[in-house]
């Protein structure tokens, strides 16, 4: 049996050292199936739902639900990967925060947060840590307040593709996410994360370093897909194997990349 | 065990939650509302969807204890006599076969009928992604809402 517990503030939730209940959808399969730890705990603190950001970079607490972002209009450059998170359903319950930590192959959006340079906001600390250095910690999750996201000056700069079998609801072949701004026709501070291409989201250095400097031109494209899954080790599951998931990973990159050429 | 109380269908209804009980067994065993259905624990089917404070929830994924002060609808109250609209263009389009997702879909489509009563087939289709269906193939179903939605036009 678990007990769910809902402490006042976030910094008890913090103190309390047990896991934290966010928005559900993961830990719940958990409870029904009496595997869950016996106490989680949550808060109703209403600042983790809060969404601020007019200028470069929007701040959302880790509460904030997938269907919140999709109901702002401002927020429309993360529409995409909120969209690829679960059917209508979950996106009502799914959470930011939550999907940082949400097991393979979920966490999608997670994705598209690494891509962005998102940094999150950890719960009694000062400052705000990288997410993918946020997302290694699978073991002991730290508890995050909120995400700080910049805004992409050019909205052709961010691009997103998820690839499932099932449409339009469908887990993970892979997904990746592409920011690629440009300066005088040469491309500045690209960052590319996957996801489904090992235990947590990741950037991809190799597709990085061949995009980084130049123009996004074929030769370009041509030199990213073939390093895309440089030093990724995906895993096999029911979706695809390990030796799928890399033998693809720089077709589809190589697709996303064209669409944003 | 803590006491719930909500409103059901439009009805008050208070009864007790055990930790970390869902919300569909709370509807099934708790207060005896049998339309929602239990598909896999897992929030993968859909088939135990109901509407909360005007949203679509999947009821396995929800404590129980969320329920408190809110409204829950489910398929047992879209009409006294099972002759709601949707339900009139789910027999006419036989968009039921087993029956076991027909609950879930029901309340996907007025969730969306609600906020949009006049969907695209995409929108349809979007709407309807998080509800699995294994006999009739979902065009059916797709035709049922599409119907429903020109008839109440």
């Amino acid at each position: 049996m678990t007990v769910i517990e809902t402490l006042p503030t976030l910094a008890e939730a913090a103190r309390s050292g047990a896991p934290f209940f966010g928005g559900g959808t993961i830990w719940m399969r958990a409870v029904n199936a009496g595997e869950a730890p016996p106490r989680l705990v949550r808060t109703a603190d209403p600042a983790l739902r809060d969404i601020q950001g007019a200028g470069d970079a929007v701040r959302i607490g880790a509460g904030v639900t997938m269907a919140q972002i999709l109901a702002r209009g401002d927020l429309s450059f993360l529409h995409a990967p909120a969209r690829a998170i679960g059917g209508p359903q979950v996106r009502n319950q799914a959470t930011v925060g939550g999907n940082l930590f949400a097991p393979h192959p979920y966490g999608d959006f997670a994705v598209a947060l690494i891509a962005l340079g998102a940094r999150a906001v950890l719960a009694g600390q000062g400052g705000a840590r990288p997410v993918e250095e946020v997302v290694r910690d699978r073991a002991r999750p730290p508890l995050v307040a909120a995400l700080e996201v910049p805004r992409p000056r050019d909205a052709r700069a961010f691009g997103w593709l998820k690839v499932s079998r099932v449409k339009p609801k469908g887990v993970s072949v892979l997904s990746i996410a592409v920011l690629a701004p440009r300066e005088g026709g040469r491309l500045r501070g690209v960052r590319v994360a996957f996801g489904a291409m090992g235990p947590h989201p990741m950037r991809a250095a190799g597709a990085e370093r061949a995009l980084e400097g130049g123009a996004l031109d074929a030769a370009a494209i041509a030199r990213a897909a073939a390093q895309a899954a440089e030093g990724l080790d995906p895993p096999t599951d029911a979706i695809a194997s390990a030796w799928y998931r890399r033998a693809v990973a720089g077709v589809h990159l190589r697709r996303l990349l064209e669409g944003m050429a | 065990m803590r006491p719930v109380t909500f409103t059901l269908n439009g009805a008050p209804r208070a009864a007790f939650a055990a930790e970390g009980q869902n919300l569909l067994d709370f509807l099934r065993r708790g207060v005896g509302d049998l339309s929602p259905k239990y598909g896999c624990g897992q929030g993968s089917c859909g088939a135990c969807t109901v509407i909360v404070d005007g949203e679509t929830r999947l009821a396995c994924l929800m404590p129980a204890e969320d329920a408190a002060g809110r409204r829950v609808e489910t398929a047992a109250g879209l009409d006294p006599q099972g002759r709601h609209p949707l339900q009139e263009a789910f027999m006419e389009h036989f968009a039921a076969q087993c029956g076991y997702c027909t609950p879930g879909m029901l309340m996907a489509a007025r969730a969306l009928l609600d906020r949009n009563p006049r969907p695209s087939r995409d929108e349809v289709i979007e709407a309807i992604s998080g509800n699995l269906c294994r006999c009739t193939g979902y065009e059916p179903i797709i035709a049922a809402i599409l119907s429903a939605a020109e008839a109440r036009a």
